[in-house]
């Protein structure tokens, strides 16, 4: 009985700092809207600066006050990088935050190790709480109590703060509806700079206060990050209680899980945020959030099919991409397989996220899939490499339409957290069903037939498939179902009152987008000649979030530009500098800047600027749609 | 008008939430072409009411029929199927889109293209997109992207979409609220016409009086969730419960026909 | 957007890199990929050392005549973006061999892409044994030794100890795994009489070791096996000195003697372990004296198992480079096989039968010294000791 006991103590303990973690990031989306995917890198650096001064400070108030005063050093950085940065995109399209944060997030992981060095560093014991207190006859570590207390501390100290201040009540309204704080004259601009602080705050004090469990390393950020999101999801967005309930829940199932199955706690979170999502689509705590308000004069420019002259360009632009092989070498064909293919990806998740509104964060499983398909075809099956790649494709389609149906039921975040908890699924099943997948080591020796092996005969086919999949998707844009998509997007209510079933308009467009993901996939597999994990993991899916937003997701054809800016610049940069991280995330943070509306987007805007400014000027925009009246 | 036949029957409707009546036991009728206002004080249950309907809101009890057919409790998709076009009270139009394919989405939907993935779009129906916007009065703002239009034209445009698929029925939802009131008039006038052209039954919910008493041949007026009067314009006007129950709210029929004309 | 000019762009960026490999000079390269933006601490000794090596081998004049040129890249830590860059050094560089890779997935992917494209890969640091039996060929050869030979040599010791009730704690992925299976399979034939009580499963580098150290706890097993290593380590002891689970039971650890792994644990080190590792402060031969002194010198700090790694991988690459007088993956093969050669641990050997090395591992015991931590009462385990017969090598190897 002691044991249990004991076992239920440990996990209060390991949920006190994710729910500190858990409840900053709450709190910045639940006001903001923010999606702060640097959130573990505050943590990291909390944990960084929290082991310097711990080190430097001696005595029980040098290492108390080293953890708060780190926390406030680090809350000080997050006020500069809400001041500097998310200020000047509060505006940009959704989830384009997403993408800052996640530029500053690879940027600090170099930062940090440049800074502190690539070591694992071993911070000091809390003064006070190094020992056990014997709980007949098993052991608590006191500085787990410590933390049992501070748990339900913290959360009351915020509760406080949010009933009894009046930047609290503030925050509450904010939470529940952004355009009444607005409209109430309250001075947004610090209601959302104060709010960040206390977030980044609460993050770095949950990663101070590890120094006495943990060792502090460059990778912590990544650790965190992910289970906070889930946690945060269970709990229900905005709700800090909520954050609570959902890291006791979290770390309580792990707790006892491991006791039964040992190896639940790679998948446990993922499966208990599935089941909670689908049970109870806005979290235990959460309220159904009011459909998003479009903001009037949101001026995106009305998608268009291509004019006959930029079909010829096009055109001409893929006659001379064909070209290649007769200047370049073996591993410019190879990258410009692999970029081809992104491109695939990019699109795959453009259609989803683009056209159908709704972002996935998973969108790699289905990618992945197509690469399973096509090693277990060819090495269990031994087909033909032609079959494979017809075939292999349709393990994504298949999880698209299982995942998929459940994934449309949500909308939002809720349904990029589903999507997210779909993938880690997958992506464990791939990692631990060793006797088929091969776990990590993945399933090696899928390499092309002679017909394909050559890299540029490669190259041609993957170029081929890449042109053959964006236009086919780009004509699905211009197609009637690509209308009922868009419509479906822009408003539930209208598009269901026109006698458009949303569902399974949406359900379609992911079984599309995951099908041709896993077109993708099944080229990729053969490109690399094998397949691991890593193939449906979440750095991948963020790779193709990252490309979408960065050609600009408001635009038809971001997705190709941003897949190839990316992929090429990633390639380029992991090649010539070990610091690849802190430059690529310095370009996606100054792409953001400048370009808040995505590479593509901003051409559109200045495209469409000197077209205003040279008169004769309709004030209608001259549309040459090639005409069939 | 008096051969139509009864196009919408609602019988007994009720709704409630948490032990209060939001709508109780509310009984009426339309036939094609009639035009019927569905007006009652703020609270009164109008919208609970009108979105029972429209499939928006599941009664606890009561019926509504559609040309003899059952619709209670469908969902807003099936009901426009059977020949109902519907405006909303805060316009529910496709941003991002132009007004066109506002349009030609709805002609998709009817024409039952929705899962074609192959033709193309743009081209849809163009000449039956054409026309409708014609018929309210947005034929040269075809190409604009929805959101930049002002509140007004966004009314008409959801006018068109909503006579995409050739109603029978038309609901709309305080179809002038945010409106200049000369638009007002303009827009009521123009469903009216269409209305009447096409033999089309339309309920309406309004605040403006002045639209009400203009344009609807009947009118039904609910309070607290009961409907205490129906009638023509006249008589509806002269009912003591109904003057009872505006000078209680402090919106007698003429102090709204002043505010109304005088903004 | 106007018009679709980004093939253009595309094709242009693909040029520009597609022009490097015109500038062949008269230089040997090797091309070598490793971690090193995902595993700074384990990769930068490593780096260290192979740049130690290459400074030597030109000082000494090169090989055969030429200047050595190693070219490195990194794959931060995942297999595609290695093969893309083996593929760069391969096709663009015209490097003579591969080397590097430190995480077994990403040693197989380079193993298998050398497979296909007919390359010499030297793979420094990958343990898995897939990568010279299950899954070796011809081109691939190994240096580090494998899961097997650690697993061997640390079962050797755990034999000997009184203990029946066994618990094993293992990072959840390949590397965990087939590190416990072998061990468990080793020590089960040694002692038919052991009991295996719990086992552990941690995501690795996630663990939540307070429950993870109380499930063992209440398994009461006699002794335990570990095989987390870095960031989980440091958690797992913490909570185990706190929570007294290894107070009167013995521990058997993979890797954690390495400096990388025993080093961040300070004056936490718990003692008594048995380990194998690297006493880089306790060896006394002269070959490893030489290294030290020329490590210390050049880099003023001492060095850790991944330096020897790298040190090594290089000086067996240039041992093979001269050996051979080609660059003809073949020849270089040929060269490669049943080759011996000196190593700061002593004369190795790359097998013949299954193109692993003979690099052997110290196996010593855990203590605190001077509030660090230390290996005590290592003895070095030669790595031809601890590898199966021929005879079960050929089963375990597919036909080249």
């Amino acid at each position: 009985m002691a044991f249990y006991v004991v076992q239920f103590l440990t996990g209060l303990a390991s949920a006190a700092s994710l729910f500190l973690v858990a409840s900053g990031l709450s709190i910045i989306f639940g006001v903001t809207r923010i999606v702060n995917f640097a959130h573990g890198a505050f943590y990291m650096i909390g944990a960084y600066i929290a082991f310097t001064l711990t080190e430097r400070l001696s005595g029980a108030l040098g290492f108390w006050g080293a953890i708060v005063l780190a926390a406030l050093a680090v809350a000080l950085i997050g006020v500069l990088v809400e001041m500097v940065l998310l200020r000047r995109i509060y505006h940009a399209p959704e989830l384009f935050q997403l993408l800052a944060t996640f530029g500053l997030t690879l940027m600090v992981e170099d930062l940090v190790v440049l800074i502190w060095g690539p070591d694992d560093l071993v911070g000091r014991r809390a003064p006070g709480f190094k020992g056990a207190v014997d709980f007949f006859g098993q052991n608590i570590p006191s500085y787990d109590l410590f933390l049992i207390v501070l748990g339900p501390v913290v959360l009351g100290i915020l509760w406080l703060l949010f009933q009894r201040t009046r930047w609290g009540v503030l925050v509450r309204a904010a939470t529940q509806d952004r355009d009444m704080v607005a409209a109430l004259g309250v001075n947004q601009k610090w209601l959302f700079t104060s709010v960040f602080a206390v977030g980044v705050f609460l993050a770095a004090l949950g990663g101070a206060l590890q120094i006495p469990r943990d060792a502090v390393h460059h990778a912590m950020d990544l650790r965190i990050i992910v289970e906070v999101f889930v946690v945060v999801v269970i709990g229900g967005l905005g709700s800090i209680v909520g954050a609570f309930v959902a890291a006791v829940l979290v770390s309580e199932l792990n707790a006892f899980g491991i006791l039964i199955f040992p190896k639940i706690s790679i998948i446990l979170v993922f499966l208990v945020m599935a089941v909670v999502l689908i049970v109870r689509p806005w979290g235990l705590f959460g309220k159904p959030e009011a459909p998003a308000r479009k903001t009037p004069g949101l001026a995106v420019n009305p998608w268009r099919p291509l004019t006959s002259n930029e079909r010829l360009a096009s055109l001409a632009a893929l006659v001379i991409a064909a070209m290649l092989p007769l200047f370049a070498g073996n591993y410019a064909l190879t990258v410009g397989s692999e970029i081809a293919i992104f491109v695939i990806f990019a699109v795959s998740l453009h259609f989803l996220m683009a056209v159908g509104g709704l972002a996935s964060f998973g969108h790699a499983a289905y990618f992945g899939l197509g690469a399973y398909g096509v090693a277990f075809l060819a090495k269990m099956a031994g087909l033909p490499m032609i079959v494979c790649l017809l075939l292999g494709p349709l393990l994504g389609c298949m999880g698209a339409a299982v995942f998929g149906f459940f994934a449309v039921q949500l909308s939002g975040v809720y349904f990029a957290m589903l999507t997210l908890a779909f993938a880690q699924i997958v992506w464990s099943i791939a990692f631990q069903w060793v006797s088929v997948t091969g776990g990590d080591n993945g399933i090696l020796s899928i390499w092309p037939e002679i017909w394909a092996a050559s890299p540029s005969h490669f190259y041609w086919l993957a170029l081929g498939v890449a042109a053959l999949v964006t236009i086919a998707l780009r004509a699905m844009v211009f197609s009637p179902f690509g209308y009922a998509l868009r419509a479906t997007r822009d408003s539930l209510l209208r598009s269901e009152a026109i006698g458009i079933n949303a569902k399974r308009i949406q359900w379609t467009a992911f079984v599309i987008a995951g099908t041709t993901a896993g077109i993708g996939g099944a080229l990729f597999a053969y490109l690399k000649g094998s397949v691991f994990p890593d193939n449906l993991g979440i750095s991948l899916s963020v790779d193709a979030l990252v490309m979408v937003l960065l050609g600009g997701v408001e635009t038809v054809s971001g997705a190709v530009i941003g897949a190839i800016v990316y992929k090429a610049l990633n390639i380029w940069l992991v090649s010539q500098t070990d610091l690849s991280k802190l430059v690529l995330g310095g370009f996606i943070v100054l792409i953001v800047v400048v370009f808040p509306k995505g590479i593509v987007g901003v051409l559109e805007m200045l495209a469409q600027r000197r077209r205003k400014s040279s008169p004769p000027g309709s004030p209608l925009i001259a549309k040459p749609i090639e005409s069939a009246e | 008008m008096s051969v139509a036949s009864t196009l919408l029957a609602v019988e007994g409707l009720t709704k409630s939430y948490g032990g209060i009546h939001a709508v109780r036991g509310v009984s009426f009728s339309l036939r094609s072409g009639e035009i019927l206002a569905l007006i009652g004080p703020n609270g009164a249950g109008k919208s609970t009411c009108f979105d029972m309907l429209n499939g928006q809101n599941r009664p606890d009890s009561g019926h509504v029929r559609l040309l003899g057919e059952e619709t209670t409790g469908k969902k807003p998709r099936e009901i426009w199927r059977l020949g109902v076009g519907r405006t909303f009270q805060i316009t529910a139009t496709f941003a991002t889109m132009t007004v066109r394919e506002n349009v030609q989405v709805a002609l998709v939907s009817h024409g039952r293209q929705l899962f074609n993935l192959w033709s193309s779009a743009p081209n849809y129906d163009r000449s039956e997109a054409g026309r409708l916007l014609e018929l309210v009065g947005m034929g040269g703002y075809a190409d604009r992207p929805c959101g930049e239009l002002a509140y007004g034209d966004l009314k008409r445009l959801e006018l068109a979409v909503a006579l995409a698929n050739q109603p029978k029925l038309l609901l709309m939802d305080e179809p002038t609220a945010g409106m200049a009131p000369r638009e007002r008039v303009e827009l009521m006038r123009l469903t009216a016409q269409i209305a009447r052209e096409k033999s089309i039954g339309v309920l309406f919910t309004e605040h403006d009086m002045d639209v009400v008493f203009e344009h609807a041949d009947r009118i039904i007026v609910l309070n607290r969730g009961t409907l205490i009067a129906e009638g023509s314009p006249a008589e509806v006007r002269s009912n003591p419960q109904v003057q009872a129950v505006y000078l209680g709210e402090g919106l007698l029929y003429e102090a709204g026909h002043r505010e109304g004309a005088s903004a | 957007m106007r018009a679709r000019n980004y093939f253009v762009g595309a094709a242009f960026a693909l040029l520009a890199s597609g022009m490097a490999h015109s500038a062949m000079a008269e230089d040997l390269k090797i091309g070598e990929i490793n971690s090193y933006s995902l595993l700074p601490a384990f990769t930068e000794p490593y780096r260290k050392g192979w740049q130690l090596a290459v400074e030597e081998i030109n000082a000494a004049g090169g090989i055969n005549g030429k200047k050595l040129v190693v070219i490195s890249k990194d794959d931060g830590g995942k297999p595609a973006d290695a093969q893309t860059a083996a593929n760069e050094l391969v096709s663009s560089e015209g490097v003579a061999m591969l080397t590097g890779t430190f995480l077994s997935n990403i040693g197989l992917a380079v193993s298998d892409f050398a497979n296909q494209k007919k390359v010499f890969f030297l793979a420094a640091e990958p343990l898995t044994d897939a990568v010279i039996w299950s899954k070796g060929n011809k081109y691939t050869f190994r240096l580090r030794p494998s899961n097997y030979m650690q697993a061997a040599m640390l079962v050797e010791a755990a034999a000997k100890l009184p203990a029946k009730r066994w618990a094993t704690i293992a990072p959840n992925y390949e590397y965990g795994q087939s590190a416990v299976s072998v061990f468990k399979k080793l020590m089960s034939e040694k002692r038919p009489d052991i009991q295996w009580v719990d086992e552990q499963w941690p995501p690795q580098g996630k663990i939540d070791a307070g429950p993870v150290v109380q499930a063992v706890a209440a398994a009461n097993p006699e002794a335990i096996l570990n095989v987390t290593f870095g960031a989980d380590l440091v958690k797992l002891v913490r909570e185990g000195n706190t929570r007294g689970l290894f107070k009167g039971r013995e521990v058997v650890s993979f890797l954690t003697g390495e400096p990388e792994y025993l080093d961040p644990l300070k004056d936490e080190t718990p003692e008594g372990w048995i380990v194998t590792g690297y006493p880089w402060y306790s060896i006394k031969t002269p070959e490893h004296d030489a290294f030290l002194k020329a490590y210390q010198a050049k880099y003023n700090d001492y060095p850790r198992l991944g330096s020897i790694v790298g040190y090594q991988t290089i000086k067996s690459a240039a041992a093979i480079l001269t050996k051979a007088g080609s660059t003809d993956a073949d020849k270089l093969i040929a060269a490669a096989e049943g080759l011996s050669m000196p190593s700061p641990f002593g004369e190795i050997t790359f097998r013949k039968i299954d193109h692993q090395s003979t690099l052997g591992a110290y196996v010593g015991k855990t203590a605190l010294k001077d509030g660090k931590g230390v290996m005590v009462d290592s003895v070095y385990k030669k790595g031809s000791d601890y590898l199966p017969s021929d005879a079960e090598v050929e089963k375990l190897r597919p036909k080249d």
